[in-house]
């Protein structure tokens, strides 16, 4: 495969996972946020800019409707939800022929869909309604391109690049939250909290599945385990990483060489030390490197793939 | 003349026929007096049983085919390029086997004259010491690549894909009205429009016995592959496209889906030790036949010009060196340099030692001072081109021109005369076209892909332009027309209409 169409392929599933993520996180802090008082209310404003990992989008204030229009509509920062939407389509539009038809339909509906939409009906009526199209638009994507693409390479690429983002956002996410709401606590949180806490959940879509797993019993501990370790759970990080690390070495299997081993060995470790980690020991430490730490490591991934299989220096390429 | 064909009175026939009038030009379907030609016979009867109704709801099944396939082009001159859908109509063009014959022989011989030519002006320049072309008009082209002389081509096959256009004069005859030798498109559209028009009339199709086009890929690929390196057995092939913002892209990527090759863009490539890779997930690939739809001046900044980023820096010198074949070759634009075009009937005299098959358009030079003056005199009858640019853009056409842009022409023809051509107002056929419910005659062309490999490869028809605004001439898409399919009968076939045999 061209080694433009894969990172293509890995980009486009990264965007739309990202503005799905985006999308999620923004519907359910704005629905916390009706039952919350101004100040409270701005704090989480604070954590929610830090979780997205948001940089540029340039907010007035934290009012809530300015802050919701910067996220999702403002299309002249790159990171906003429509620009992710653009950016997604835009790479399917590059590999136009290498997907399939019903992909290509899916991302563009879900691109001309948020074209047509005017911020301030949206505010007026209901904004979680836009937050669902979003997320259904990326599941339907998700979905389709499952059943409808061949579970070649390019397929594969797909995959690395949804869950390489999946792993950094749940991570930095956890991360922002653990540090605002007390750490390492092994008690109940406090009533203030336990919203916070729900929240958390629900940005992850994991509050139905720790209840089943935990009822609804919240403990930060147990929380911390079940998106940071679980291994059945698609939202966890060592879900993500695992997901990673199977793409990856079904993309190297028949390729040889120093820099495609790299890839492997640094999937592989990330995969194993989520997968072997124990939360109490991880909580007694500092876990804020730790997240840190994973978060590395996934640009580290992302960095070794891009140098094994799109832009390898022509010398390596040449002796091998 | 079209003015006359507007004025003409119906031809008398019932719906959805009885609009349907004849002019100056030849009409494809109906003879001087009015009665449908053998071959469309039975395609006129089929329509007559037809209903409207049934006519739109194939007509819409059509566009949406077009619609849900992303077939589209891009228009230029608008802000960000705006996609459409090329307009297509149902109705078949029919050329008898007979027809066929001539225009294949014709467009045969013209390829390999051409082909002659282009080796003879890059190498030893004979028919220019000779005298029979000024040497001045050919090296004054816009198109001729200096870079070229002396380069050993594979098979000495510098165009291996043409489209050549052809229209058909009011006698009936077919005359060459421009050879595009440099990277033609529209195939694709001749293989799509296929496919549309025998999911809509099978029964019609089946009845007719129309020869197949289907093949045009695969001889497409077998004539890249006769221009690998020798040495090579199996040769890499890949389509370089300029990307997806460029208007025939939809074309570049069928082909290459067809073809099963490769589609890449100049930065997927790149040359090291002149040998061109192509940049996989698994590593370099050699390749070792590139068909380009990149103009000359975009395929390498190195050799040419330096701000593309089209290209492939280095392509040139692997292609120099005979690592790389590039399919069309380099240079092909000399050749179909409109002013050179004049000459293409003595090149085939002076190569082949034969008549033309297929004449040429009367063309008057510009730059030859009698010419001119005629010219001048009668802007408004004629039809004046840039020699260098292709897609019907910066054209004058006198009939339908007003007296300030006849004005405008006439300074830029005396700024740079070698630059324009002109050619009598040429009355174009007529075809039936199905147009609001209605039959009624439109100005068609036709563009005969042809292939030069081990030996020249025509699929039987072409590309049928449809200049679809009622009295238009233009039948390029960038222009407002569309396209329909083309027919080639078989030897002896005999046409029924639908609702007769089974």
């Amino acid at each position: 495969m061209l080694s433009r169409v894969a990172d293509n392929l890995y980009w486009l599933s990264r965007y739309l996972e990202r503005a799905e993520h985006m999308a999620r996180v923004l519907d359910v802090n704005l629905q916390r946020m009706l039952e919350q008082d101004a100040e409270s209310a701005s704090r989480r404003w604070d954590r929610l800019l830090r979780s997205l990992r948001i940089s540029t989008v340039r907010v007035a204030s934290r009012d809530p409707y300015e802050v919701t229009r910067a996220l999702a509509f403002d299309a002249t920062s790159v990171e906003s939800i429509v620009s992710c939407v653009a950016a997604a389509r835009e790479n399917a539009r590059q590999v136009r022929e290498q997907i399939s038809s019903e992909m290509w339909e899916q991302i563009n509906r879900l691109y001309l869909q948020m074209r047509s939409v005017q911020f301030d009906t949206i505010w007026q009526g209901e904004p979680h309604r836009f937050f669902r199209e979003v997320i259904m638009g990326s599941h339907l994507f998700e979905g389709i391109t499952d059943s409808t693409m061949t579970h070649g390479e390019g397929w594969l690429f797909v995959q690395v690049g949804r869950y390489i983002e999946r792993a950094q956002a749940t991570a930095v996410l956890l991360d922002v939250s653990l540090r605002d709401l007390g750490e390492g606590s092994d008690q109940s949180p406090r009533v203030d909290d336990y919203y916070e806490w729900i929240s958390l959940l629900k940005s992850c879509t994991a509050f139905e599945a720790y209840c089943r797993q935990y009822t609804a019993d919240l403990r930060p501990d147990r929380i911390a385990e079940f998106l940071l370790l679980n291994a059945e759970f698609p939202h966890s990080v060592h879900f993500a990483a695992i997901e990673v690390q199977k793409g990856l070495e079904a993309i190297s299997a028949p390729i040889s060489g120093r820099l495609v081993a790299r890839v492997n060995r640094l999937a592989g470790r990330l995969r194993a030390q989520l997968g072997f980690g124990q939360i109490d020991e991880i909580l007694a430490g500092d876990i804020h490197a730790y997240l840190t730490d994973i978060q590395r490591q996934c640009a580290q991934i992302e960095a070794a793939v891009r140098h094994a299989f799109v832009a390898y220096p022509i010398e390596t390429a040449l002796a091998s | 003349m079209t003015r006359a064909l507007e004025q003409a009175s119906p031809l008398g026939y019932v719906p959805p026929f009885d609009t349907y009038t004849l002019g100056e030009a030849y009409d494809e379907m109906f003879d001087g007096s009015g009665k449908p030609r053998e071959s469309y016979r039975a395609l006129f009867e089929s329509l007559l049983q037809l209903p409207p109704e049934e006519m739109r709801h194939r007509q819409d099944a059509a566009n949406l085919y077009f619609l849900h396939q992303g077939i589209t082009f891009t228009v230029y001159g608008q802000e960000e390029g705006t996609e459409r859908i090329f307009p297509f109509d149902l109705l078949p063009r029919i050329l008898t086997h007979d027809e066929w014959a001539h225009v294949e022989r014709g467009l045969a011989q013209r390829i390999t004259a051409l082909n002659l030519f282009l080796k003879d002006i890059y190498h030893a320049g004979r028919i220019l010491a000779d005298g029979v072309i000024p040497r001045e008009l050919v090296l004054s082209s816009r198109h001729f690549r200096r870079e070229m002389r002396g380069v050993s081509v594979p098979r000495d096959i510098y165009v291996s894909v043409a489209g050549i256009d052809l229209i058909r004069r009011p006698d009936g005859q077919f005359v060459v009205l421009e050879d595009n030798l440099r990277v033609p498109s529209g195939v694709s559209y001749m293989l799509v429009n296929r496919q549309v028009t025998m999911r809509v009339f099978p029964r019609l199709f089946r009845n007719y016995g129309v020869q197949p086009i289907e093949s045009y890929c695969q001889s497409l690929v077998a004539t890249l592959r006769s221009l690998a390196p020798p040495n090579v057995a199996e040769p890499v092939i890949v389509l370089l496209t300029p990307g997806v913002y460029n208007s025939a892209y939809f074309e570049h990527a069928y082909l290459a889906r067809q073809m099963g090759v490769e589609l890449v863009e100049g930065r997927d490539l790149l040359v090291h030790d002149n040998t061109v890779y192509m940049r996989t997930t698994s590593g370099l690939r050699r390749v070792d036949v590139i068909y380009r739809r990149i103009d000359d001046d975009f395929v390498d900044p190195l050799a040419f010009r330096a701000d593309s980023i089209l290209g492939v820096a280095g392509l040139f010198n692997a292609y120099r060196a005979g690592s790389v074949a590039l399919g069309n070759a380099v240079g092909t634009g000399v050749a179909d340099d409109k002013a050179v075009y004049a000459y293409v009937p003595v090149i085939i005299k002076y190569y082949l030692g034969e008549e033309p098959i297929l004449p040429n358009v009367d063309t008057f030079l510009l730059a030859d001072e009698r010419h001119r003056s005629h010219v001048l005199g009668r802007l408004e009858e004629m039809v004046v081109k840039p020699v260098g640019e292709s897609g019907g853009y910066g054209m004058l056409i006198g009939p339908h021109s007003t007296a300030r842009e006849r004005e405008e022409f006439r300074q830029r023809i005396l700024a740079r005369p070698r630059n324009y051509i002109a050619q009598p107002t040429v009355a174009l056929s007529s075809a039936p076209c199905f147009l609001d419910g209605r039959v009624e005659p439109r100005h068609v062309d036709l563009r005969p892909y042809v292939l030069f490999g081990e030996d020249v490869k025509i699929v039987p028809g072409g590309l049928t332009r449809v200049a679809l605004r009622r009295g238009s001439l233009v039948v390029n898409s960038s222009q407002g027309g569309g396209s329909k399919d083309t027919w080639v009968l078989q030897a002896g076939a005999q046409p029924q209409p639908i609702g007769s045999g089974n």
